[in-house]
Order: structure tokens, then sequence, then C-alpha cells
């Protein structure tokens, strides 16, 4: 009796232990193979054959289609640069510059990777569209309400993700670090 | 007590070996990946356009809804494939995906070099099986591994602004994507270039 009770308990132990972590892992990811950048997080490796079991997981979980190494990579961020989460009722910059390449293209999305419904129908800009300044750089305001210059509106929704995505760029698996692939700042500039 | 905290001990390892197992076969079971949401809304070895990412319809998850999209579903098993695309004014890429998603090759219009992507598909075993002299002859032809069978072939165009769309989409609508035919067929209805010209005074 009591070595029928300790298998059993072993066993679900086992499965808690196991498919929990697994759970864990094809839903938030993991930290192998990220590039990080300020606040933005691009997976090189999920454009290769190259890719790592939790990243394939988590592909498969989710649905998507992670986009080549020959077409580009995409970064993304959830927070602004002191580590808040973005939030559709507040005011978000993006300014700066980006790395180089051909197109780039910003996207906002709800954390399921839906976009979100707006009267202007803009769900992001694309590296043309943008209105920059005489130095090239530019200033992105995201907030629920319209603003001037480059506004994106959130719809007012509690979290969204930014993706920043480059398309033909020497960016990749050999990037490192700020000084090869200058990210955009996000800052939260202030809620209501 | 020290039969528990064994038992303890045994459940985690076993814990961890069934999380290796499952991570590695969620790729396999898994039913709303990619290529399971697109069968349904794709012909196979042909190009189905895919409507542009918006709130209430994206087919896929994190889209991006600046490019038109096109889809072509694959299945080797009949003969390799033959892919052209035709390189539209912005940017235009390929991105080809196995059964589970694995993205092992892409190629945007600039490496491809030429007004028109035109790329061979085939496993491996394919590859191996073509003659010798018409790999020579054909040395200016891309051809591609593919580490399966089925999988997706991904086409998209740019509209670097919303208005440049249509422009995009008709670009994606003249690609082809076919099972190659050993006789060389005679040219047929190549898909007709889409802007109609002006109509000219009758006859």
């Amino acid at each position: 009796m009591r070595l029928v009770f300790i298998t059993v308990l072993a066993l679900v132990l086992a499965t808690v232990v196991g498919l929990g972590s697994t759970y864990v892992t094809a839903t938030r990811g993991t930290e192998l193979g990220t590039l990080t950048i300020g606040a933005w997080t691009a997976r090189p490796k999920n454009g290769t054959a190259e890719v790592d079991p939790y990243s394939r997981a988590l592909i498969a979980r989710s649905g998507e289609l992670p986009i080549g190494t020959g077409d580009g990579i995409a970064f993304s961020a959830t927070t602004d640069d002191r580590k808040k989460p973005l939030d559709g009722r507040c005011d978000v910059v993006v300014s700066g510059v980006t790395p180089a390449a051909r197109f780039w293209t910003l996207t906002l999305f709800d954390r399921k990777g839906h976009l979100i419904a707006n009267s202007l129908q803009r769900y992001g800009f694309t590296s043309q569209e943008i209105i920059r300044s005489s130095d090239g750089s530019f200033e992105i305001r995201i907030a629920a309400r319209s603003r001037a210059g480059n506004w994106l509106p959130t719809g007012g929704i509690e979290r969204y993700a930014l993706m920043l995505r480059l398309y033909d760029t020497p960016v990749g698996v050999a990037t490192r670090t700020q000084r090869d692939a200058p990210m955009p700042s996000i800052t939260t500039a202030g809620c209501p | 007590m020290i039969r528990l905290l064994f038992t303890i001990i045994a459940g985690v390892l076993l814990g961890g070996v069934v999380h290796l197992v499952s991570v590695l076969a969620l790729p396999r079971i898994a039913t709303q990946d990619a290529y399971s949401r697109l069968t349904p809304m794709t012909r196979l070895n042909a190009v189905t356009p895919l409507p542009v990412a918006d709130p209430g319809n994206s087919p896929i998850p994190f889209m991006d809804p600046a490019f038109a999209m096109a889809v072509c579903r694959y299945d080797l098993s009949g003969g390799p494939i033959k892919l052209t695309v035709p390189v539209s004014q912005a940017y235009t890429s390929v991105s080809f995906y196995t059964r589970n998603e694995v993205a092992y090759y892409a190629i945007n219009d600039r490496s491809a070099g030429r007004r028109v992507i035109e790329l061979d598909l085939m496993t491996e075993a394919q590859h191996n099986e073509l003659p010798e002299d018409e790999e020579v002859t054909a040395a200016d032809r891309l051809i591609i591994d593919s580490p399966t069978t089925t999988g997706l072939i991904l086409l998209k165009a740019l509209a670097p602004e919303p208005g440049l769309m249509p422009q995009a989409q008709a670009t994606l609508a003249a690609s082809n994507c076919k099972v190659q035919t050993d006789a060389p067929a005679p040219k047929q209805e190549e898909p007709a270039p889409p802007p109609p010209s002006p109509p000219r005074s009758k006859r």
C-alpha cells in the first residue's frame, strides 16, 4: 500500500513539475540566445535552422512565423527603458535612430499578437512614412488620444507590445551591443 | 521520512525528463501552429494570397500589417517545385519554413539580384537525383533543399505607404508556385501583368 502511494506521488510530482515548467518556458520564452539592446529583445537564431528547442516550442504554441535571417530581424519590447510595462493609457515616446536597414516597420500589438482597432486604421509606421527631424532622428508618440507628429494610437488598452522589424539589414546573429545596432529609446512621458 | 524525501527527489528528477520530452514534442503535437492555421485557407502547391492583417482578422499572430503576403503550402512528394516571384518596387522577400516552422531559408529581392526571384525547391533526395549535366547548364538556377517534404513558403511585398498596398498585392498575385513537370512545357498562360493597359481604339 505504501509503495503504491509513494509511486503515485512521485509520478504526480513528475507530471506537475515537467509540464508546468514546459508551459512556463513555452509561454514566456527563455533567455537562450536572446539579443537585448535597451528595452528591445530579439532572437536572431529564430530565423535560422539552428533555432533552439525552447524557441521552437514557443513558436509552435503561439502560431507565428519567425522572420528568416535572409529577410530581416524582429525586435520586440514590452517595457520602456526603465522596465515599466508599456501602458496604453500613458504617453510613450519612442525616439532616436534605428540600425542600418533598407526598410523598417514599427507595429503595435496586444500581448497575443493581434492589432488594436482604431479609427485611423494605423497600426504602425514604416520607415518611409515617418516624419524625421533634420538630423535623421525621429520621435513617435504612442498614446490613446491624438498627438502632433508621428502619433501611434493605442486604443487605450492596458498592456501592449511594440515590434520593430528591420528588413535587409546587417543586424543578426553576430550583433552583440548597442554600438552595432543603435536602437531607439522608449520612455514613458506621462500617465493621466 | 527519508523515504518521502527520496520520493520527492525522484519525482523532480523524473519531472525534468518529462519537461525535456514535452518541449521537444511540442512542435509536433501543437494544433494551433502556423502550418495548421494556414492549412484550411491555402491551396496545396499554389500561391494563396493572405488577407492584410487587421484587428478583426489576422491569420497568424504578429503579422506585419505593412506587407502584402501570400503563402505557398508545398508538398514535394510529387516532384520539385518551381517558384517565381516578380520583384515589387519597394521590397520583396521569400521565406521558407519546414512543416514545424523552422525558417531554413530566406532571400530578398536585392540578394536575388534580378527582376524576378526564381527558385527551385526540392528535397535532398531529389537534388541528388538531378542529372549532373543539367545542374551545370542550370548553374544560374537557385536550388533550395527542403529538410521536410511539406512546408510553407511565405512571399512578402512591402507597401511603404498604405496607398501602395494594391500594387504590392498585384506583385504577389503574379507570382507562381507549382510542381515541376519533366518536359519543358510550352509557354502558356503566363499570368498577365496586373495593370490593364488603357483601352485602345476599337478595331
